[in-house]
């Protein structure tokens, strides 16, 4: 018999290493944790500031390391390398975010960045926003219960 | 349909590429090849219209015809508007053809240039495909500098501009006949697995092709396919063997020829409307010109993807021409 277009593709496309790049990530992103951990527990010692303060200037650090690599060429190696270890962090979203504004810059500065930085990361603030926004209508409907 | 062509001869071909095909096992047959990918120009739409008109520039010299002999230019390329190529043209003072068939291309522009040439229409014509891996990753995928994950099926849009003269003078490499395939829905809606997505129209015309002219595959010393990659070139071999019965045996595919596949990180090989002009135009010819291979049936492929559609959860269509090379005897 016959065999189906579909089945003869399927047959020859490759399997993606998914637990491999599941362990990849899972070791790069706690890597991660452990130098933000690090960044927050030095600035609040060499600073002197809260533990929150110190939080804010932890996420400021990785996101102006993550632009100022992804301008210098080469953290879209490490992205593609670790995979979610480096894009589900705050990490992944400054990478979209400068990679967008990186390509559209000769494009003028209102018509290329301006419209197109984010265009792979807007998804990100808009959905971060509605997601929000339905927790805490949860999380105020469960306080009045 | 299958139009066997009388006098049209490919005179001449000019090959222009970029860092990573000048890298490949073929880079020594390429006329020339640039260091980076803007090649001094202020972008990357601007460099390819660049590719065009050194790969036009270089061809005229080797050819050695006068512009004015030119009746008409046949070309086009992967961005939208096929913009570089209307910008390349803009400099010469030529009838041009501006044409749109993603990665099959080249086929295509070379059986309209035989049919304009064996209808008597034209004398000499000159076809030209490009295509710039960072224009189009940023007019079809993510931002360049976007390290995304991505998957094995993913191919490589090669970076260059090839063109062929072509006319009815004997000499070069004869263009004896040409099919023009249909557009094919192979039921793939996968963006990183455009092999899958053109194979069945590949099989589709080479299929057509010999029966429309009464050939086996045998008749042909070497078969090529466009910009398969790894993947797709298994699949249409799997595909021939199950639905046509035709075994392919000489056969290969130019996105899987034009890369070092081991070194360079191309994931399926290369794609792209240069893919299958550049591998054919230098290394092929190279061979028929040595009588390594006589008769050479090269069937682009393209895959006539739009983001537009590809968000309306549609399929690729695709499509595939083919053309007839042989050693003129």
């Amino acid at each position: 018999m016959k065999q189906s277009y579909q089945e003869i593709a399927k047959k020859h496309c490759p399997k993606e290493n998914v637990l491999i790049n599941a362990i990849i990530a899972f070791i790069s992103g706690g890597v991660m944790g452990i130098i933000a951990q690090f960044l927050i527990d030095g600035y609040v010692m060499w600073l002197d500031i809260s533990t929150k303060e110190a939080t804010v200037c932890m996420l400021v650090t990785l996101i102006f390391l993550s632009c100022l690599f992804t301008s210098l060429g080469f953290f879209d190696k490490w992205v593609n390398f670790c995979k979610c270890g480096l894009i589900i962090p705050i990490t992944g979203f400054a990478h979209a975010t400068m990679s967008a504004a990186l390509e559209f810059r000769k494009e003028g500065l209102v018509t290329g960045i301006g419209m197109n930085m984010l265009k792979l990361s807007g998804a990100v603030i808009i959905f971060g926003v509605v997601s929000s926004f339905v927790f805490s209508l949860i999380r105020m409907v469960v306080g009045l219960l | 349909m299958t139009i066997k062509f009388k006098n049209v001869y490919i005179n001449e071909t000019a090959t222009v590429t970029g860092p990573y095909e000048s890298k490949g096992p073929f880079g020594k047959y390429f006329d020339l090849c640039y260091k980076d990918l803007y090649f001094g120009e202020k972008n990357w739409e601007q460099a390819e219209e660049k590719l065009i008109n050194d790969a036009i520039d270089i061809l005229i010299k080797k050819g050695q015809v006068d512009l004015k002999n030119i009746d008409v230019f046949i070309g086009g390329d992967l961005l939208n508007q096929i913009a570089p190529s209307n910008y390349a043209m803009s400099k010469f003072n030529n009838s041009f053809i501006g044409i749109y068939a993603a990665c099959a291309m080249s086929t295509l522009g070379l059986i309209l240039s035989a049919s304009l040439i064996d209808g008597g229409f034209a004398q000499n014509v000159i076809t030209f495909t490009s295509s710039h891996n960072t224009a189009a990753e940023k007019q079809y995928r993510y931002p360049v500098e976007y390290g995304g994950p991505k998957r094995k099926t993913t191919t490589f849009t090669s970076t260059g501009s090839a063109c062929a003269l072509v006319s009815s003078k004997n000499k070069g490499i004869k263009l004896e006949s040409g099919t023009i395939g249909t557009v094919v829905d192979s039921g793939c809606n996968d963006v990183f697995n455009m092999g899958m997505a053109m194979a069945k129209a590949a099989g589709d015309t080479i299929y057509k092709h010999l029966k429309d002219i009464g050939r086996d595959i045998d008749y042909y010393d070497l078969v090529l396919t466009g910009d398969l990659g790894i993947y797709g070139k298994e699949i249409l071999k799997d595909y021939m063997f199950n639905e046509y019965n035709i075994k392919l045996e000489n056969y290969n595919d130019t996105g899987v020829m034009l890369y070092d596949l081991d070194k360079q990180p191309v994931y399926a090989g290369a794609s792209g409307p240069a893919c299958a002009p550049l591998v054919t135009y230098s290394y092929i010819f190279n061979e028929m010109k040595k009588v390594k291979y006589k008769k050479v049936l090269l069937a682009a492929t393209g895959a006539l993807m739009s983001p537009t559609m590809i968000n309306h959860k549609l399929n690729i269509p695709s499509i595939s021409h083919a053309v007839s090379l042989e050693v003129i005897s």
